[in-house]
């Protein structure tokens, strides 16, 4: 089935063809999870991949790479004269040697090691008794002062941020002298100015005649960056034009395949307060990550957004609300109940919804089924067990409604929750805090890594909750996510956190200023 | 007390430290290979017992003592082998297999030697490594009495610490391994094998505990008996975690223990009858214990360690 819809390319692009897909097609048992694609890439080209979470971008790259084996199709990169030559399926190092370089959407480095090792590693042979040296060095030197992309080379990768981290990926990649550079979302974790940085250094490395393939579901980096946007739904290829003249709405338009619905925020009068802290103290998370006499409010039917860096307290934050920390100092409240210990069930009880930040860690257990995810939190009450016993029929019928009212794509309730997509796992916790009808939200970056079909239902509901009178904290690092829901932003930055001020009064300049450490007064 | 005390100053002490840690060390250096490349390999008791009945076999049938030494470490990389295609490939469970490869290589040797001797009283005897006779550093005072009581077997394996140590933090190929033991996706994604590295690493480590096992039949005694191994495989398993998977430290650990069993056992004759032989027995294992209650908690484990790798799954 060749792939419909818009292909209106240049007619005459001057640039070689560095590389080209034809009709790839990958099947993960019934699911195919692309379908005949074809893609042609340019020297010098930034071409966006887009689509909704499991539209099968990553798998396309993947096979690209040599992580899959594609069941049909082929894939031809230019050599060094510039003719084309079909590269061999299914290994990394044939991949590498042709000149692909892939940063993964879950990074691809030993931890252990340095930067610099996990640079040079598999560019010399095994056997060699010295490792690489200052020839290395120099090289890798070179390459950061034309890219900008400046990191410490000789601490472990553990110790450094996801930033740092996701720098030593592409110059992993630029030091095997790639002419095809993919970015499989490398935006999602990285903080507004991380992605600006990042962002000018890919204009760079194309302006010297790399090809990249960026992934991205945030549409303005997007349009902003790339010359030329292709895009997956369902895994097959939908559009593939031209940048210039699309807007966000024509492009959230060709992933999702229906107009995506504005969101409506009614207004709405705050009541009593819920959530309430006085010079709160929570220690430290990691150095620092903690809270240091912090204020604040979120009073019934208010959303109250948290706007900082990761790693600037809200960790901590996030950490009191949901009973995984106790306060060091001061006073906090939730619905009228001093906190005292670290006491998650307390939490659960007191009716306290909690979107974790790390739906995978935090938020689900892979291996158990999307219906004994569902019931996590309350597997004690009556409507779950009966003398002990897990009411099996119940809980599953209950899934079942829940699946339905949030348009989970699942095979079922006893799929394990593992094989979701990120967007329907998100779908899951979602049904599980808000079924209850919760008091208090936490929701903790709640929309990272999401499609915008599913960045907009997460909204949704969360309005939604806000509208039956439920008390928000909504702690993100997208500014755009916390002015469209916020009704009072706070800023916390080094464990301190500013005090809420209405959204309405505040611009997103102002909030970045505030979130790199200058006070509200001298940003304004 | 002064007698306690004056254990320590004898060389006969000190040799005999030696000479029992020097099996631990070939097995700790083998069992951190296996675990820093991301294996688990149980197998080292029965390991062991296949190298002390190969190694010896092969000396008794004529081969040179060296060439017993090579016998017990390619019969190790065969079990190693083993022990490898089924974790690594097939990513059946390590803790298992690991049970498994013990199982049946140590009936294997007692079969093997049941086979080749039906019935003897008394082990058959060979003529073991002898003591080095090293020119100048042997009329040394102190350091020259421990010396003349080792045996080139034990060069090898403070040799093979040296060699380890270098090869993991200096070259290419330990790059690699340390990489494959953290995340085996980032060793894919930088076009190595992950199965072949694996693979090699388990062969490698085996070979290594196998030849702890050949040095108490080639250099320590000079005779394969049934259970002569009684558990060393297992104390090296806890030595590994205790030297956090460093070839030096595996060393020190190895030192320590060895220390330990030969204090007890002189002790034993100063203050036997007062307290029961057992207590000082169990010394060198509670240190063990000790050890690995202290270190285990803060260890810093290979992070994908006993976590089977399959290409193109998530
Ligand atoms: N190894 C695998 N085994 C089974 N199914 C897989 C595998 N890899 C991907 N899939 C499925 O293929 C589909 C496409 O996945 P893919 O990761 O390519 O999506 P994506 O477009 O990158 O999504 P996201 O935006 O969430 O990263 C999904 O339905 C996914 O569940
Ligand atoms: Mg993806």
């Amino acid at each position: 089935m060749p792939s419909q819809g818009s292909t209106c390319e240049a007619p005459h692009d001057p640039r070689p063809l560095v590389l080209s897909l034809k009709g790839i097609t990958k099947r993960f048992g019934p699911l195919t999870a692309n379908d005949h694609i074809d893609l042609d890439v340019r020297a010098g080209e930034i071409v966006a991949l887009l689509g909704e979470n499991g539209a099968g971008k990553t798998t396309l790259m993947s096979i690209l790479f040599g992580h899959y084996i594609a069941d049909e199709g082929s894939v031809s990169i230019a050599d060094a004269d510039g003719k084309l030559a079909p590269l061999p399926g299914g290994s990394a190092q044939a991949a590498l040697a042709a000149g692909i370089g892939m940063v993964h959407q879950h990074f691809a480095l030993a931890e252990n090691l340095t930067g610099f090792e996990n640079i040079v590693l598999g560019t010399q042979s095994l056997w060699s008794l010295r490792p690489r040296g200052r020839g290395a060095r120099d090289k890798i030197a070179r390459l950061m002062a034309e890219s900008g992309l400046a990191v410490d080379l000789d601490v472990p990768v553990a110790r450094l941020s996801v930033g740092e981290q996701q720098r030593i990926e592409i110059l992993k990649a630029l030091y095997r002298d790639v002419r095809v550079l993919i970015l499989d979302e490398p935006t999602a974790v990285l903080t507004p100015q991380e992605a600006d940085s990042l962002a000018a250094t890919v204009r760079t490395l194309a302006g010297k005649g790399l090809a990249v393939i960026f992934i991205s579901h945030k549409l303005h980096e997007v349009l902003a960056l790339c010359g030329r946007v292709v895009v997956l739904r369902g895994g097959t290829k939908v559009a593939d034009r031209p940048t210039a003249g699309a807007d966000r709405a024509t492009l959230a338009e060709l992933m999702v395949g229906r107009a995506i619905p504005a969101r409506e925020r009614p207004p709405s009068t705050p009541g009593a307060p819920v959530l309430s802290l006085r010079r709160v103290s929570v220690g430290a998370l990691s150095q620092r990550d903690r809270l240091e006499g912090a204020d604040l409010d979120v009073r019934a039917g208010e959303i109250v957004g948290i706007a900082g860096v990761s790693g600037n307290g809200q960790g901590a934050l996030a950490a009191l609300v949901a009973g995984l920390a106790a306060p060091r100092a001061g006073e906090a409240m939730i619905d009228g109940v001093r906190l005292a210990g670290a006491d998650p069930a307390g939490r659960v009880a007191a009716h306290v919804g909690r979107i974790p930040e790390d739906r995978h860690r935090d938020g689900t257990i892979g291996s158990l089924s999307v219906a004994e995810n569902f019931v996590l939190e309350t597997i004690s009450a009556p409507e779950n067990q009966r003398a002990g016993l897990i009411r099996r029929a119940a809980i599953r019928a209950r899934a079942m409604e829940a699946i339905q009212a949030y348009d989970v794509r699942c095979p079922g309730p006893d799929a394990a929750i593992r094989a979701l997509s990120g967007g329907n796992m998100q779908k899951v916790v979602l049904a599980r805090v808000l079924e209850r009808e919760p008091k208090l939200v936490l929701a903790h970056q709640p929309t990272r890594g999401l499609d915008i079909g599913a960045t907009t239902d997460v909204h949704r509901r969360l309005i939604a909750a806000r509208g039956r009178g439920a008390a928000v904290l909504l702690i993100s690092e997208d500014l755009d996510e916390l002015f469209a829901l916020s009704d009072r932003i706070a800023v916390v930055h080094a464990g301190h956190l500013s005090p809420a001020l209405d959204a309405a009064g505040l611009d997103v300049r102002t909030v970045g200023l505030m979130m790199a450490g200058h006070g509200a007064g001298e940003a304004a | 007390m002064w007698e306690a005390l004056d254990i320590l100053t004898q060389a006969n002490f000190w040799a005999a430290t030696i000479r029992i840690a020097t099996p631990l060390i070939f097995g700790v250096l083998g069992a951190l290979l296996c675990e820093r490349a991301g294996v688990l390999n149980l197998g080292i008791e029965g390991i062991f017992v296949a190298g002390a009945m190969s190694g010896w076999l092969a000396v008794y049938l004529g081969l040179p003592l060296w060439g017993g030494v090579v016998v017990a470490a390619l019969v190790g990389s065969l079990f190693g082998l083993v022990h490898g295609v089924l974790t690594v490939p097939l990513g059946l469970s390590q803790h298992v297999t690991g049970i498994g490869v013990t199982l049946l290589a140590t009936s294997m040797a007692y079969f093997g030697y049941r086979v080749a001797f039906p019935n003897v009283a008394t082990p058959p005897r060979i003529e073991p490594f002898a003591p080095l006779d090293v020119p100048l550093i042997g009329d040394l005072p102190f350091i020259g009495p421990i010396l003349a009581q080792q045996t080139g077997f034990t060069v090898l394996a403070f040799a093979c610490v040296g060699v380890l140590a270098f090869v993991l933090a200096r070259t290419p190929l330990g790059l690699a391994l340390r990489a494959v033991g953290d995340n085996p996706e980032a060793v894919e994604a930088q076009g190595l094998s992950v199965v072949a590295l694996r693979i090699g690493a388990v062969m490698a480590g085996s070979a290594l505990m196998a030849l702890g096992g050949a040095f108490l039949t080639l250099s320590a005694f000079n005779a394969f008996y049934f259970g002569m191994i009684n558990g060393r495989g297992w104390v090296c398993i806890a030595l590994t975690v205790f030297a956090s998977w460093r070839p030096g430290k595996a060393l020190l650990g190895a030192l320590l223990f060895g220390a330990l069993d030969a204090y007890q056992l002189r002790i034993q004759t100063i203050a036997g009858g007062v307290v029961p032989s057992q207590i000082f027995l169990m010394l060198p294992y509670i240190f063990s214990i000790a050890a690995l209650v202290l270190v285990a908690r803060r260890a810093d484990y290979p992070r994908a360690l006993m976590k089977p790798y399959f290409k193109g799954q998530r």
